[in-house]
C-alpha cells in the first residue's frame, strides 16, 4: 500500500501521542493510558528492566563456570540463579517480548486502525505482566530463597523442594494470563479493525505472524496455566495429581508442560520472523519474494509447532511409537521455517541492500536462526537426541534460536521503529558498532557450548571435569563481549530518547506499510482519517525497473 | 468494552461482533484450561480403569443428576433472559437473571453437601483414609476435587457476573439495543454448563 | 465482513429454548439410565456421545453459534481440533506403553 494510495492529509498541528493530554497527566497519563502506543512503551520499559536483570544472572552464571568447582558462589545459589535466569528470560522477555512491545505499538498502525479491539484489557494485561514479574523476583528476598527447579518445574522435585517455588509458579501463571489477554486482543483486532480495503492478503507479513502467534497464545497457554496451578495445589494441599508418591505420573506432567511450552517456542520465534519479513524488503528495496508462502508458513508453523511437544521427552520414558510419531512431526516443522528463510534470501537477491542497524540485526537473525534451527532438526533425530539430551548442546541450540533468533529480532524491531516511537534517531554509528560486538560476543559465548555438549558436558551443572575448562573459558570471555554490547545498546537507546537527533519525516526508512504514513511520532488517534488501502504491501520501484530491464534484454 | 466516559481516552467505538469474538476467544482459554485436566483424567483413567471404577461408586449419582438438571435449567433461564431483553421486556429479563443466580446458588449448596459427606467419610486430599487406598483411587479423588472445585469457582464467578448484569439491567445500562454484555456473560455461563455436561458422566456415571 | 444487522440475527423465540432444554433433560435421563445398565466397555463411549450431543445443543442454540458468522464457527472448530489433537498425540505415547 503506497503512501499515495492512502487518503491522508495532516496539518501537522495535532500533538503526538507522547505529548497528548488526556484525562490524566504526568505519570498517570501513562500508567492509566489505554493508548496502544503508550502501552507498548510501558512494556518496552518494564521488559528492558527484566531483560537486564536476566542478563545479570546469565553473566553471573558464566562467571561461576570460569573455573571448575567454586568460583564466586555456592551450588545452591547457582541452582537458584539459573532458575531465575530461565524464568525471567522466558516468561518475562522472550515470550511477551515482540508482541507486547512492538505488536502493541505497531499492529494497529500496520493495519490502519486507531487502537486494538480492547484497549482496557490491553492495559490490564500490562499490569498483570508487571505483577507477574514482581512475583518472579520477590522470592529472592524471602527466606527459603528463590526456586531452584529450573524453569521447567519438573515433578517430583518441584513438589518436594523447600525453596519458594510457589512464587515462580504463580508468576508464570499470571504472566500466562497476561499473554492470553494480548493474544485475544490481537486476534479480534486483526479480524475486526483492518482498514478499509485491507483484505487478508494485503496485510503486512508481520501482521500475519502476530496473528498466528496470538492464536497459539490463546490456545496453548491455558494448558500450562492449569498444569502449574495443579503443581501449586499439589504442593499446598497434597492432592494426588503428579507426585508418584500419591500415585501420579511425572512423565504426564512433562507432557502437559510441553504441550504449552513447545508451542511457546513458536510464540517466541514467529513474531521475530514477522519483523524480519518487515525489515528485509525495506532495506533491500525490493518486494518481498513469495508473500503468500511466508504468510501461510506462519500459520503452518503455528499448527505444526503445536504437535511436536514430546520431542523434549525422548529420554523421559516414552513408548517407541510415541517417540517415532513425535520425531517425524519434529522434522516436518522445519519445512515452513525453511520456506521463510529461502524467501528472505530470494528477496535479498538483486536488491540494493542498505546496511542500516535494523537490517544488520535482521540478517544476523537469519544466520543465527539457521544454525539454531538446523541443530534443532539434529535433535529431532532420536539417536542423536539421546547423545545430546540435557547437555550444553541443547543450551547452545535454544540460545541460538531464542537469543540469536528472537533476541536479535527484538533488536531489529527496536532499531526499526525507534524513530517512529520517539521522534528521535539513535546514534547510528554506535548502533553498528555494538551490533558487531553483539554478533561476535554471541558466537564466542554460545558456540563452544555446542562443542562441549557434544563431548558430554551436562547442562545446569555447577561443577565440571577439567577437560572442559578451555571451552568454558572461551564461553565466559564471550559473555564479556556480549554484556558490554548490551549495555552500550541500552545506553544508546536511553540517551536517544531524550537527546537523539529529532526526526520529523513520516517515512524514516522508506517503508511501504501504513505505519510510515503516520506522523513521527504518531498522533493519539494514529491517523487523522482512517486510510483506505488499494494495493498489495511491499510495492517497491526496484521491481518495476527490473521488469523493464528484463523486457529490454 | 464500550462506555461513553472512556470514549475519548481509549478511542472506543462500539463493535458488538468484535466484543463477542473476544468473549469466544476467552472461552477457548477456559475450555483448554479444563481440557488440560480432561487430558490428565483420560490418561489416568486409561492406566487405572478398574480403580476409577471402584472409586466412582462412592459418588452420589442422585445428587449429581439433580445438580445437572439444576445447571441445565439455569442455562435455559439465562438464554431466555436475553430473548426477554431483546423484546424489551425488562422486568421479565431481570426476573430470569435472578432465577439463574438462585439456581447457581442451589447448585453450590448441593455441591457443598456432597463434599462435606466425602470429608465426613475421611475422603479428602492427604487424609489417611485416602492415602491407604490404591493409586488410582487417590488420583480419582484428587481429580474429582480439583475439577469440581475449579468448576465450582467458575460458578461462583458466574453468579457475581450475572448479579452485575442484573444491576445494569435495572439501571437501564443493558437495553434492547445494547445487550452485548449480557450476551457475553450468557456465553460464559453456557460454557460453565458445557464443562459440567462432561464432568458429570466422567465422574458419576462410570460405575 | 459481517454486514447484516446484528440485532435481528439472534431473535429466536422463547419456544426453541424450551424445546432444547427439554431435549437436554431427556438426554440426561437417558445417560443416567444407560449408566445403570451393564453394557461393559461401551459405558464410557455412550456417556461421551450423549454428553457431546448435549454440548452441541448448548453451543448451537443457547450460545447462538448457529446464527453467528462463519468466522466464529471456524474458531470453534480450530479450538476443538487443537484439543482433540492433543488427546490423540498424548495417546500416541500412552496407548503403547
Amino acid at each position: 500500500m503506497s503512501a499515495e494510495a492512502a487518503t491522508i492529509k495532516t496539518n501537522g498541528h495535532e500533538p503526538s501521542y507522547l505529548e497528548y493530554k488526556g484525562k490524566h497527566t504526568g505519570i498517570l497519563g501513562w500508567i492509566l493510558s489505554t493508548d496502544h502506543k503508550r502501552i507498548g512503551i510501558l512494556y518496552l520499559i518494564s521488559l528492558s528492566f527484566f531483560f537486564l536483570v536476566g542478563v545479570t544472572f546469565g553473566f553471573l552464571m558464566r562467571l561461576e563456570l570460569l573455573t571448575p568447582g567454586r568460583t564466586i558462589m555456592d551450588a545452591q545459589t547457582y541452582n537458584s540463579i539459573f532458575t531465575l535466569h530461565g524464568v525471567i528470560m522466558i516468561f518475562l522477555f522472550v515470550v511477551p517480548g515482540i508482541p507486547a512491545v512492538f505488536g502493541n505499538f505497531a499492529l494497529p498502525l500496520l493495519i490502519g486502525a486507531k487502537d486494538v479491539a480492547f484497549p482496557r484489557i490491553n492495559l490490564i494485561s500490562w499490569y498483570l505482566y508487571v505483577f507477574g514479574g514482581l512475583l518472579a523476583v520477590v522470592a529472592i528476598l524471602l527466606p527459603g530463597g528463590p526456586a531452584d527447579t529450573g524453569w521447567t518445574f519438573y515433578i517430583p522435585y518441584s513438589v518436594r523442594t523447600n525453596t519458594n517455588v510457589f512464587f515462580a509458579l504463580s508468576a508464570a501463571f499470571v504472566l500466562g494470563f497476561s499473554s492470553i489477554l494480548t493474544g485475544l486482543n490481537f486476534v479480534t483486532t486483526v479480524h475486526r479493525m483492518r482498514a478499509k480495503g485491507m483484505s487478508w492478503f494485503k496485510m503486512p507479513l508481520s501482521v500475519w505472524s502476530f496473528y498466528a502467534t496470538a492464536w497459539v497464545q490463546v490456545l496453548a497457554t491455558p494448558i500450562i496455566g492449569i498444569t502449574l496451578l495443579l503443581v501449586i495445589v499439589e504442593r499446598w494441599l497434597g492432592v494426588g495429581i503428579f507426585d508418584p508418591a500419591l500415585g501420579g505420573d511425572p512423565v504426564l506432567y512433562q507432557h502437559l508442560f510441553w504441550i504449552y511450552s513447545h508451542p511457546a517456542v513458536y510464540i517466541m520465534i514467529l513474531p521475530a520472523m514477522g519483523i524480519v519479513s518487515e525489515v528485509i524488503p525495506v532495506f533491500a528495496h525490493r518486494t518481498i519474494f513469495g508473500y503468500k508462502f511466508i504468510a501461510f508458513s506462519s500459520i503452518a508453523i503455528a499448527l505444526f509447532g503445536s504437535l511436536v511437544w514430546a520431542h523434549h521427552m525422548f529420554t523421559a520414558g516414552m513408548s517407541d511409537t510415541g517417540q517415532f510419531v513425535f520425531s517425524l512431526l519434529t522434522m516436518l516443522v522445519a519445512i515452513p521455517s525453511a520456506i521463510k528463510v529461502f524467501n528472505w534470501i530470494a528477496t535479498l537477491y538483486k536488491g540494493s541492500i542498505e546496511l542500516e542497524a535494523p537490517m544488520l540485526f535482521a540478517l544476523a537473525f537469519i544466520f543465527l536462526f539457521t544454525i539454531g534451527g538446523l541443530t534443532g532438526v539434529m535433535q529431532g533425530i532420536l539417536s542423536i537426541d539421546i547423545q545430546v539430551h540435557d547437555t550444553s548442546f541443547i543450551v547452545a541450540h535454544f540460545h541460538y534460536v531464542m537469543f540469536g533468533g528472537t533476541g536479535f529480532g527484538f533488536f531489529a524491531a527496536l532499531h526499526y521503529w525507534f524513530p517512529k516511537m520517539f521522534g528521535r534517531m539513535y546514534n547510528k554509528k554506535l548502533a553498528k558498532f555494538y551490533f558487531w560486538m553483539l554478533f561476535v560476543g554471541f558466537n564466542v559465548l554460545y558456540f563452544p557450548m555446542f562443542v562441549m555438549g557434544w563431548l558430554g558436558m551436562p547442562r545446569r551443572y555447577y561443577d565440571y571435569l577439567p577437560e572442559f575448562q578451555s571451552y568454558h573459558v572461551i564461553s565466559t570471555i564471550g559473555s564479556w563481549i556480549l554484556v558490554p554490547a548490551i549495555l552500550l545498546m541500552a545506553y544508546n537507546m536511553y540517551r536517544s530518547v531524550f537527546k537523539g537527533k529529532v526526526v520529523t519525516e513520516k517515512n524514516v526508512w522508506g517503508g511501504e506499510t501504513l505505519d510510515w504514513i503516520t506522523d513521527t511520532p504518531p498522533i493519539h488517534e494514529n491517523f487523522e482519517q482512517l486510510p483506505v488501502v488499494s494495493t498489495d504491501p511491499y510495492q517497491y520501484k526496484m521491481n518495476e525497473e527490473e521488469l523493464i530491464e528484463e523486457e529490454v534484454s | 468494552m464500550s462506555s461513553t466516559d472512556q470514549a475519548v481516552e481509549s478511542h472506543v467505538h462500539r463493535d458488538d461482533i468484535g466484543s463477542r469474538m473476544g468473549m469466544w476467544l476467552f472461552l477457548f482459554t477456559e475450555l483448554l484450561l479444563f481440557g488440560g485436566m480432561f487430558l490428565l483424567y483420560s490418561v489416568y483413567r486409561f492406566e487405572y480403569a478398574e480403580q476409577f471404577h471402584i472409586a466412582a461408586k462412592e459418588l452420589n449419582i442422585i445428587l449429581g443428576t439433580f445438580n445437572t438438571a439444576v445447571l441445565l435449567t439455569s442455562s435455559l433461564t439465562m438464554a431466555l433472559s436475553i430473548v426477554a431483553i431483546q423484546r424489551n421486556q425488562k422486568t421479565l429479563s431481570l426476573l430470569l437473571q435472578i432465577i439463574t443466580i438462585f439456581l447457581a446458588l442451589f447448585f453450590l449448596v448441593n455441591k457443598f453437601f456432597e463434599w462435606s459427606a466425602k470429608f465426613h467419610h475421611g475422603i479428602y486430599p492427604g487424609s489417611e483414609e485416602l492415602l491407604s487406598r490404591s493409586s488410582g483411587e487417590i488420583l480419582f479423588f484428587g481429580l474429582y476435587y480439583v475439577m469440581t472445585g475449579l468448576h465450582g469457582i467458575h460458578v461462583i464467578v458466574g453468579m457475581f457476573l450475572i448479579a452485575i448484569m442484573a444491576r445494569m439491567t435495572r439501571k437501564d445500562l443493558i437495553t434492547a439495543d445494547n445487550y452485548v454484555r449480557l450476551e457475553n456473560i450468557g456465553l460464559y455461563w453456557h460454557l460453565v454448563d458445557i464443562i459440567w455436561i462432561f464432568l458429570f458422566p466422567l465422574f458419576y456415571l462410570i460405575t | 465482513m459481517e454486514k447484516h444487522d446484528y440485532y435481528h440475527e439472534h431473535s429466536h423465540g422463547y419456544g426453541i429454548y424450551i424445546l432444547v432444554w427439554l431435549a437436554l433433560m431427556a438426554l440426561t435421563a437417558i445417560t443416567v439410565t444407560i449408566a445403570g445398565m451393564n453394557i461393559g466397555r461401551f459405558t464410557v463411549a455412550t456417556a461421551l456421545v450423549i454428553a457431546s450431543a448435549k454440548a452441541y445443543l448448548v453451543l448451537t442454540i443457547f450460545m447462538h453459534l448457529r446464527s453467528e458468522s462463519k468466522a466464529f464457527k471456524v474458531f470453534v472448530f480450530v479450538a476443538l481440533i487443537f484439543l482433540i489433537i492433543s488427546f490423540i498425540l498424548l495417546f500416541a505415547d500412552y496407548s503403547f506403553h
